[in-house]
């Protein structure tokens, strides 16, 4: 078996909103796939019909080659998750909460081995405080101690990062890399921070408005044949003006402003954009190639309204 | 389903908002019992004048079972309250907390998860009711003493026999758990459709107000619903006090509560079973 997340044709709507329309993707076993997109894209949906916490509209999931509508209770078992915020039972501790959960995904709780999975995220010295002492990045590892406490084969993370510090963010990158590499895990984990999965992901799927944009590995999408260009001039949109009456007006990204111009190049084409934009009388003061995944996703969605930017 | 139980009992008693009716029930019913204690006699004395100016009354009539019958007449009209702020918690507070979504993406089944949270909550009315009676019966006839129990009713005066009155008071609060776990039930239910659980606790509380100013108005159009309300039937622990005991009337209340409780439970699982999980 080596899809462990098969989905087709997955659809929700609620109302006249169209949450998820139409997705197809599969996840490989052992992949550590990231699942983009921005606020409102549809990703915590898509991940709550994983989870069968809400029923899709159309289409179907399979994980672990079984029919998530059939065998909730069986996929369940072998599948740990943080959905968005990691909400636990504040009045009780760290390791009841890790207790009640081990039961509920039926493990027999080891106390020895509840306080190892404290010891991994880093909170034994807090296990038995409140979960109301406890900081948002405290919670938040709490919550991954539990979504892990059975040794599930397929981990879901929902925007695991969401709130944490620079340092908290490190942490949960270096987990889920040692999930997927020693612990030999699949990770299926969203964000809309594209730069913690270029760092995390080895595939990916980028989703806009319920709809997927594109998927591949993170190597392919990242081709450095096509990049994203910078181009800053005397005149921004003088010069945008003047680009788009030009053969180069399908290359640039829809969104252009006043403080920066992007076009989607090939690096061949790099040196002929610079030779016309010349013969255009267009003052360049710089041309920058960028090849971020944030600036690969901004030329696919053409828009960088919404998208979130990390300091590390 | 037990360990889920087990999980579920522990989540209602390590909250400290459980207590709050267990506390509460305690000063009420030490307070009425000190001042029955201090005020008795002038108190029933007055109460009784009616009977004393046609009949000669001897022994002690304020005795521990007058005590608790008077304890319990007061306090069943506000254990609803009581009982609804556990009760409509249970799926709500859940949905509130945001730990719902992680106990539904567990490997448990929704229905067995919504029929242990509901044995939670009878748990909790029990124990409610068995405090409650330690309280209002066992304190009681330490600090008044045995003796017959006089109980006057608008069209007749029923004396029992001390020997024959403790057992209609475990009767008694065995029916009265039957009639909170309707009321937790509706609770539970009310829970279902709300993500905090301030709503059903008032809802809970307006329907048992509504309906029990239903059951009590004596007005013709509301005579055909009366007997199908489960707040007509929420006092018929009374019908134990009575001489002889109408049994069918009594059976008849009890099968009445349980079909509310089934129906209740049974649309709580239903809505749940197919419920959309946002919270």
């Amino acid at each position: 078996m080596s899809q462990i997340i098969k989905v087709s044709s997955l659809s929700k709507s609620f109302g006249a909103i169209h949450a998820v329309d139409n997705l197809s993707f599969a996840v490989d076993k052992g992949d550590v796939y990231g699942f983009l997109g921005q606020n409102g894209a549809g990703k915590s949906t898509t991940i709550r019909m994983l989870l069968g916490l809400i029923q899709p509209t159309m289409g179907d999931i399979e994980i672990m080659g079984l029919s998530l509508r059939r065998h909730h209770r069986e996929i369940m078992r072998q599948t740990g998750a943080i959905i968005e915020r990691p909400d636990l039972y504040k009045y009780l501790s760290g390791i009841e909460n890790l207790k009640i959960f081990a039961r509920l995904s039926g493990q027999k709780p080891d106390n020895r081995k509840l306080m190892d999975q404290m010891e991994m995220v880093g909170l034994a010295e807090r296990a038995t405080s409140k979960v109301s002492t406890y900081s948002q990045g405290m919670k938040q590892r709490l919550g991954l101690a539990v979504a892990l406490v059975h040794q599930p084969a397929l981990v879901i993370l929902d925007e695991p990062t969401n709130g944490l510090d620079p340092q908290g963010i490190a942490d949960i990158r270096r987990l889920i890399l040692h999930l997927s590499h020693d612990l030999k895990r699949t990770v299926f984990v969203s964000s809309h921070l594209l730069s913690e999965m270029e760092i995390v992901a080895n595939r990916m799927l980028i989703l806009d408005k319920g709809k997927k944009v594109v998927e591949g590995t993170v190597s392919e999408l990242l081709d450095p044949s096509r990049m994203v260009v910078q181009l800053e001039t005397s005149n921004n949109m003088q010069a945008i003006d003047e680009i788009r009456k030009s053969k180069w007006a399908e290359k640039l990204n829809q969104n252009n402003s006043e403080s920066q111009i992007l076009f989607l190049l090939n690096r061949e084409q790099v040196p002929e954009l610079a030779a016309d934009l010349v013969k255009m009388g267009i003052g360049i003061i710089s041309i920058q190639p960028r090849h971020s995944l944030e600036d690969y996703f901004l030329s696919l969605i053409g828009s960088n309204q919404h998208v979130s930017h990390t300091a590390n | 389903m037990y360990p889920i139980l087990r999980i579920e009992l522990l989540k209602i008693f390590r909250q400290p908002r459980t207590y709050i009716a267990f506390v509460a029930i305690a000063a009420i019913v030490l307070l009425v019992q000190l001042a029955l204690y201090m005020d008795g006699e002038q108190w029933l004395s007055f109460g009784m004048q009616s009977l004393t100016s046609n009949f000669s009354i001897e022994g002690k009539i304020l005795n521990g079972y007058l005590v608790c019958f008077v304890v319990l007449q007061t306090l069943l009209i506000h254990v609803p309250l009581l009982v609804a702020l556990v009760a409509g918690d249970l799926v709500a507070g859940e949905a509130n907390m945001g730990t719902l979504r992680l106990l539904v993406s567990k490997p448990i089944s929704r229905v067995r998860l919504m029929l242990s949270k509901y044995c939670a909550a009878l748990a909790y009315t029990i124990l409610l009711l068995i405090w409650m009676a330690i309280l209002a019966l066992l304190i009681s006839l330490l600090l008044f003493g045995v003796g017959d129990l006089i109980i006057l009713k608008s069209d007749e005066v029923v004396i029992l026999e001390k020997s024959d009155v403790l057992w209609r008071y475990f009767a008694a609060f065995g029916y009265a758990a039957l009639a909170m776990s309707a009321v937790a039930a509706l609770a539970f239910m009310l829970s279902v459709f709300a993500e905090n659980s301030i709503g059903p606790i008032v809802a809970t509380m307006s329907v048992v107000i509504v309906f029990t100013i239903l059951s009590t108005m004596d007005i013709p159009i509301f005579n055909a619903i009366k007997p199908w309300l489960f707040t007509s039937h929420m006092i018929g622990w009374k019908g134990f006090f009575d001489n002889p005991i109408q049994y069918h009337a009594v059976l008849k209340s009890a099968l009445v509560l349980l079909a509310h409780i089934a129906l209740f439970v049974g649309v709580a699982v239903f809505v749940f079973k197919r419920k959309d999980i946002l919270s």
